[in-house]
């Protein structure tokens, strides 16, 4: 167990720079997550803490200690990635064997400590096999095992649940959770999944082109975004933002309350915002919206999120008297994207 | 109104009729490479076979059948030996080194460095060069008086005034020679297959075999190597059927001597059949390692089939 912590850690490839000057302290026995959209740099931060990557300058420290110019060998890291990269010609037991035989660790514990970690993942049966022999869910389980077996200071791990279908997912990702809490090994986690970042993560780091826009426990990135591209990317449907008065008014869709929806107590006072429906969409679990704000901004798109226990009828080509709490109000400037103070919402056009 | 471009000529129809059917197009895109195949190599060797069983010569008009009669004076034929285990050392040896050697080259290769493309082209240099080129050129080389190997050796200082070995005069030396050109020219598709072996193995093993902490010979031998295993066997058996083959380099450099010394079996039956006249004699020669061929072949295409890395 260890902490890790970059210092204006950069990466520029030929024409661009992949990370930007990365500053971020990971706490011992942290989970954290590397969150963005594919070529924002996480994926190369990662590598660069696993030294599978040169740094074009800063430092890189784990547990305390510089790594800047260690091999990865010499980090006592274990990273897990995306293709699982088992092996293929090694039984699952060599598999996880490698890392132990590579130490050096002697001959007698080695068979032990296999045991153990396939015990771990309930892979024991599956030590003869080969890799191409097993399930996708399977071979995560080996690539895991294989990581944790010669118990490293820091785990990396890259989109490691990406391989697998939407079903296993939601599965291993409980799984993995638990695991870690119960090794309590401080962790690096890539995914471009916001469900997975705030699933999984203590705290989550939001990149975008090469910088780290937001560091936050989930709840805080997903309530107070500090920026657009934050409040965009996080959540599903995005942020509403709709451009009021020189300013970028951010609206969650699920923050949108129906007429008949009761304001969550506790939650401050709430502004009658009018919602001109055009289109519902009913996907089971839920409704959404789609149509404007007519006093706000009659010509932005805006979406609503309904839940699947708000029963008022709603239909398209009418207008409806929403509301939203007042906290729920986030402002951004529009050129730099940065979070403003709240402010009154503008009262006209009520007409 | 019609479209004057749809009136064509009979012959395009008739002729577009057949490029449409798939019924003759496949036959008749690959007649001609069966039919070269068929001409150049298939009725030689049929010929060959019916020859070794027989008492034809270049003067005979009435072969007889013969039965294993060449068979058997080939295998009492010291000349004969002596060629088997020429060809068997001569194979064997260069196969060996080629493959140490190329998977080394290959690795070396897969890295980045300045100036790659022109160690690359240098490297294929032997294997698009015309062999017989290649081989007169190494005959200079090996040229008992003016061998630039003696007069560099000589000048840098390692070899002392009586030393001037004459590389293709003297047995072990003449050997040796011919191994070495061999392995030149026959390097270079070793070390393409191999590389190919190389860049199938997916980046992301050698980056989890670099944090799961093995070394450089680690990495080495026990993942890298035994990945690309498949593929070097096949660039083995390509190698070997390609030596125990050919006599190009043997019939430039040395023309089997000294001694018989480096007399393999494609030279032997060369200069028996052709240079000698004794067709029967010689195409029993040619035929006798067929069936340890045959088994080369057979693995080799099975090989392939299975060798893809992931």
């Amino acid at each position: 167990m260890a902490t890790v912590e970059t210092r204006k850690l950069r990466k520029e490839f030929t024409g661009h720079t992949a990370v930007d000057g990365v500053d971020l302290t990971i706490e011992e026995g942290e989970f954290l997550v590397l969150l963005g959209p594919s070529g924002c740099g996480k994926t190369t931060l990662l590598r660069m803490i696993a030294g599978l990557e040169t740094q074009t300058s800063g430092d890189i420290l784990i547990g305390g200690r510089l790594v800047n110019e260690l091999p990865p060998r010499a980090r006592k890291i274990a990273m897990v990635f995306q293709s699982y990269a088992l092996y293929p010609h090694l039984s699952v037991g060599k598999n996880i064997a490698f890392p132990l035989k590579a130490q050096g660790a002697p001959r007698e514990s080695i068979a032990g400590e296999v045991e153990r970690a396939a015990k771990m993942f309930g892979i024991e049966r599956l030590l003869q096999r080969k890799p191409r022999q097993l399930s996708g869910g399977e071979r995560q389980r080996v690539a895991l095992a294989r990581a944790m077996v010669r118990h490293p200071d820091v785990f990396l791990l890259d989109e490691p649940l990406s391989n697998l279908d939407a079903k296993l997912r939601n599965l291993a990702r409980d799984e993995l959770k638990q695991f870690q809490r119960r090794l309590g090994t401080t962790t690096i986690y890539v995914t471009h999944d916001q469900v997975e970042a705030m699933g999984l993560g203590d705290r989550i780091a939001v990149m975008s082109a090469g910088k780290v826009r937001q560091l936050g426990r989930p709840q805080e990135v997903y309530d107070e975004p500090a920026d657009t591209f934050v409040a965009g990317f996080l959540g599903s449907p995005p942020t509403n933002l709709v451009k009021v008065d020189g300013a970028l008014v951010g609206i969650r869709p699920e923050q949108l309350l129906p007429p008949a929806a009761s304001a969550s107590e506790g939650a401050g006072p709430t502004v009658p915002i009018r919602f001109s429906v055009e289109r519902v969409e009913d996907l089971g679990a839920g409704r959404l919206l789609y149509g404007t704000l007519p006093d706000l901004a009659p010509a932005q798109k805006v979406i609503a999120s309904l839940a699947y226990t708000v029963h008022s009828s709603i239909e398209a080509g009418h207008t409806y008297d929403f509301r939203v709490h007042e906290s729920n109000l986030k402002f951004f400037d529009p050129t730099t994207g940065l979070r403003l103070p709240p402010r009154p919402l503008p009262a006209r056009r009520s007409a | 109104m019609t479209a004057p471009a749809l009136a064509r000529p009979g012959w395009v129809e008739r002729a577009s009729g057949v490029s449409d059917s798939t019924r003759w197009l496949g036959p008749l895109m690959l007649a001609p490479a069966v039919i070269y195949i068929g001409l150049v190599v298939a009725v030689p060797f049929l010929m060959a076979i019916g020859y070794s069983f027989s008492s034809v010569t270049i003067g005979t008009s009435t072969p007889r059948f013969v039965g294993l009669e060449n068979f058997k004076a080939a295998l009492d034929d010291p000349a004969f030996l002596k060629a088997l285990g020429n060809t068997a050392i001569f194979s064997l040896v260069s196969q060996t080194l080629v493959i140490v050697l190329a998977s080394i080259l290959a690795i070396a290769l897969e890295r980045r460095f300045r100036g790659k493309w022109l160690v690359r082209l240098l490297i294929l240099l032997p294997w698009v060069a015309p062999i017989s080129l290649g081989s007169i050129g190494w005959l200079w080389i090996f040229d008992p008086v003016y061998s630039v190997i003696n007069w560099t050796l000589r000048h840098v200082g390692i070899f002392g005034p009586d030393t001037w070995p004459i590389w293709l005069g003297q047995p072990n030396l003449a050997m040796a020679s011919i191994i070495g050109v061999h392995v030149w020219r026959t390097m270079p598709l070793a070390t393409i297959i191999s590389l190919g072996g190389l860049s199938s193995i997916p980046q992301d093993i050698h980056d989890a075999a670099d944090v799961d902490g093995a070394g450089f010979f680690r990495h080495l031998f026990v993942i890298t190597l035994p990945l690309i295993l498949p593929i070097l066997l096949v660039a083995v058996l390509f190698g070997l059927v390609f030596s125990v083959t050919d006599m190009i380099v043997v019939y430039v450099l040395t023309r089997g001597g000294p001694f018989d010394s480096t007399q393999v079996l494609a030279s032997l039956a060369f200069f028996k059949s052709i240079d000698g006249g004794d067709l029967s004699g010689g195409a029993a020669v040619a035929l006798f390692l067929l069936p340890v061929l045959a088994v080369c072949a057979v693995l080799l295409l099975r090989l392939a089939r299975r060798s893809e890395v992931v």
